[in-house]
């Protein structure tokens, strides 16, 4: 994380850009700006901007927004729900829908069915999230008219409102993940079903059913876990653009809206937090393999 | 085990009473008439005296009150103020605030609140700074008296107070306009019609201003910023939906009430819908403009700039900035058509034929060797990046070495800082626009003057203008004054501080159960009704 934080603080502080005149607005001048900079301190060196803001990090301080004046703590845990929502609900539904259609596709191997997930799957890789947002806003929010357009309702304005605002989000960004899961399951059933432990388990005369999820998937569960792991940080930058498509006030735009207007504070708080999810993330994944697979020990 | 389920049961009847308050807050809620616009960009800065950022002019105009204010006929009318007086030999202006004004905390505002501000606004503004220099002293009488003792008799004094666009002389409470002018105030109190609900406030998704109920309106009649400020909903939200197919969606499937600016592509969507309205309520609409870089070469060549004018077509810009030259008109003033300065005073170069040969004979004459022109545009500014792609055309066809360097808007910005030449990160042209209100005059078109490197970037340096200007200043009568603008126009237009390059004006598109809204340079939210 220290070095995370170094490197983010480093690139900031070389990119283009200035906050005060961004500030200062179109009708401004040097002079403007400089008394700006000098207000906000962004003419110190870079060592003393940097100790002080390690200093604030080490007291739990991520900082002010240089344009709102507001906490980053603040701003982050006002856009944590949404994107954590957001997040969840597509991971849920994309786990729920792309392992059994990986499942199907491996045991149907070779058959019309199989080409058919995989048809979906290259089409759901292929098409960007934000078309497929903007189809599906065409056809269930303005012509049919049953879900919103935009925005975001709290779980506390009522859960049918919450999920309302989330389902047509949730699909656009579920379908490439579900699409990389569905793959990478069928691939890893397929060398699964040859092992000869699935083969006994035919000849007993277990049913199908039990064979592929008793005995098959339980052992193809460790790298399927590993791509949903790794998915979740594909989840979060596919989260980027639907936030935006979807106008949903989540960490995603927060994080785009800093990097348009060089808001340091909250670039650089957003990133120390994905890193920390990112790092936890990871960790949650390696501990469940212990539970998929018990010859595995830490 | 018992311990536990209760616990649990607790739990659940704690978060069952969070969702029944919340669905009855809700409900409350529903019985509001609020208001769903969506602004021209977000809102991220309160402070409408440290940034020029027209949207935080009309958060300004949102929960702030001005002592005077430019009605539609351009004339000055108290606002706050019920009566003033100027005393025989100018030199005196005395102030009497309405009664009954008193800041959304409750406060009276008074004339030291009313000092304050002004003295804030007269350290950004430049306006204001003409206005300072003139200034001897701001004395408060009494609460609601107040007294501006000039040096010299200053005739754009009520003008600078009812300034309709950024800076506005908004009032605030003392203790925040005691704020450093260069500092940026968090706390949006002020004495307007609206109040803002800084706890809702989402920065980047809404801003939620709720009507206040302590505002006394004026009696006359709305008018751009002054007359009653009567505000017939309780609630507005501002929803920023930053893409612009969203916000369409939204406006038509009732998400939204009001978008303030569509971009050219949408108009003829949402006009086939029969439940929105597309209008150009924005009478002085906004000028585009070529920025030139007048300390590097070759622009530091007025013969380079003004081959410019020979081959700049309006009519193109227009197209390209706005889509339709329906949504505009060309202009060939440096002061914006339809205000009372504006002339075609020595346009001749910009209105008559296009004339790529004349412009090739200045550039020769000029003594250009194919130095590079950069071009700095931003991407995600249309406005900015059409005029950048066209004056990049113009330029190749008069065999000009010039690379458009595109990035985003923050960079841009930047960027013009910079003194350097071209090759040390330095730039040649960039393009912006300023709306209508800003280009009324010499006072307040900032773009036009000479002043150097204390000016705007680009820093032209013409002693001529600043000259013409101040004489402009001195008048006192109508005739005069627009006798001294053509002149400023004419030394501009032999100068070049910018190329003038379309009047246009974004429309706005409402659901038809609006009414009310008020024709004006900025989308002003009070008077509307919501049915």
């Amino acid at each position: 994380m220290a070095v995370v934080a170094f490197f983010v603080f480093s690139l900031l502080y070389l990119t283009p850009g200035d906050p005060a005149a961004v500030i200062a607005g179109d009708i401004a001048t040097d002079e403007d700006i400089r008394r700006i900079r000098a207000t906000l301190g962004l003419d110190e060196p870079f060592l003393i901007r940097f100790g002080t803001w390690v200093w604030a990090l080490l007291h739990g301080d991520l900082g002010t927004s240089i344009f709102t004046n507001l906490p980053v703590t603040r701003l982050i845990g006002q856009r944590v729900e949404p994107t954590v929502a957001l997040t969840l609900c597509t991971l849920v539904v994309a786990v729920a829908i792309a392992v059994p259609l990986g499942v199907i596709a491996a045991a149907r191997a070779g058959s019309w069915t199989d080409r058919a997930i995989m048809a979906f799957s290259v089409l759901g890789f292929s098409v960007p999230v934000f078309v497929l947002a903007y189809i599906l806003i065409l056809t269930f929010s303005t012509g049919l008219g049953w879900l919103p357009v935009q925005g975001y309702r709290s779980i506390t304005d009522g859960v049918w409102e919450w999920l309302r605002h989330l389902i047509l989000p949730s699909a656009a960004l579920g379908t490439v993940y579900i699409a990389l899961i569905a793959r990478i399951t069928r691939a890893t059933m397929l060398d699964v079903l040859a092992q000869d432990y699935v083969r006994t388990a035919q000849a007993k005369g277990l049913a199908p059913a039990q064979v592929l999820v008793g005995h098959a998937l339980k052992n193809a569960a460790v790298p399927i876990m590993t791509v949903v792991g790794i998915g979740i940080a594909l989840l979060i930058s596919g989260a980027i653009v639907t936030e935006t498509v979807f106008a949903i006030p989540g960490i995603g735009r927060l994080t785009v809206d800093a990097i348009l207007r060089r808001d340091y504070p909250i670039i650089q708080g957003v990133i120390l937090l994905f890193s920390a999810v990112y790092v936890l993330i990871n960790l949650a994944v390696d501990l469940s393999y212990m539970f998929f697979d018990p010859r595995i020990r830490y | 085990m018992i311990r536990s389920f209760r616990s649990v049961t607790g739990a659940c009847a704690v978060v069952a009473l969070a969702m029944a308050g919340a669905t009855l807050s809700g409900a409350a809620l529903a019985q509001q008439k609020v208001l769903k616009f969506i602004p021209q960009a977000d809102l991220r800065i309160l402070d409408p005296i440290a940034t020029t950022a027209y949207i935080t002019r009309n958060h300004g105009y949102m929960v702030y009150d001005t002592l005077f204010a430019t009605d539609a006929k351009f004339q000055v009318k108290p606002q706050m103020v019920e009566k003033y007086e100027l005393s025989k030999d100018k030199l005196t202006y005395t102030f009497t605030l309405r009664d009954g004004l008193k800041f959304h905390d409750g406060v009276p505002v008074k004339s030291a609140d009313c000092i304050a501000s002004l003295e804030r606004w007269a350290k950004r503004d430049a306006l204001g700074q003409k206005l300072a220099e003139n200034t001897e002293a701001w004395t408060a009488v009494n609460d609601k008296t107040f007294r501006l003792k000039l040096k010299k008799p200053f005739a754009l004094t009520l003008d600078a107070l009812a300034k309709p666009s950024s800076n506005v002389p908004f009032i605030m409470p003392e203790r925040i306009a005691k704020t450093d002018p260069f500092k940026n105030i968090e706390d949006p109190t002020g004495s307007g019609p609206f109040k803002m609900v800084k706890e809702e406030w989402v920065p980047g998704s809404k801003v939620i201003y709720v009507k206040n109920t302590d505002y006394v309106p004026r009696k006359e009649p709305p008018s751009w910023a002054s007359g009653g400020k009567v505000v017939k909903v309780d609630r507005v939200e501002w929803i920023y939906i930053p893409d612009s197919a969203i916000a369409a969606a939204a406006l038509s499937a009732g998400e939204a009430d009001w978008w303030e600016q569509l971009p050219p592509d949408l108009i003829p969507l949402l006009r086939k819908n029969k439940d929105i309205k597309v209008e150009n309520i924005d009478p002085l609409g906004s000028m585009g403009l070529i920025r030139f870089n007048h300390i590097q070469p070759p622009f530091n060549n007025v013969k380079m700039r003004q081959a410019l004018l020979y081959v700049v077509n309006q009519q193109d810009y227009l197209l390209g900035i706005a889509g339709d030259v329906k949504n505009g008109r060309t202009c060939y003033s440096y002061f914006v058509c339809g205000t009372p300065l504006s002339s075609e005073t020595g346009a001749e170069a910009l209105k008559g034929k296009r004339d790529f040969d004349k412009a090739k004979k200045l550039i020769a004459e000029s003594g250009y060797k194919g130095e590079k022109v950069v071009i700095i545009s931003a991407t995600d500014q249309p406005i900015v990046h059409s005029q950048s792609l066209l004056t990049t055309e113009l330029l190749r066809k008069l065999g000009v070495n010039v690379e458009l360097q595109a990035g985003d808007w923050g960079t841009l910005i930047t960027r013009r800082t910079s003194k350097e030449p071209v090759e040390k990160g330095g730039w040649s042209i960039f393009h912006t626009w300023l709306v209508g209100p800003d280009l009324t005059s010499p006072a307040v078109n900032f773009a036009i003057r000479g002043s150097g490197e204390k000016g705007w970037f680009g820093w032209a340096n013409d002693p001529k203008v600043e000259e013409l200007r101040e004489a402009w200043f001195a008048t006192t009568d109508a005739a005069n004054s627009k006798k001294a603008a053509e002149a400023v126009q004419r030394q501009a237009f032999e100068f070049v501080p910018y190329v003038p390059t379309a009047q246009f004006i974004l429309p706005t598109a409402y659901r038809t159960n609006l009414s009310g809204l008020i024709v004006a340079p900025v989308a002003f939210l009070w008077n509307v009704e919501k049915k």
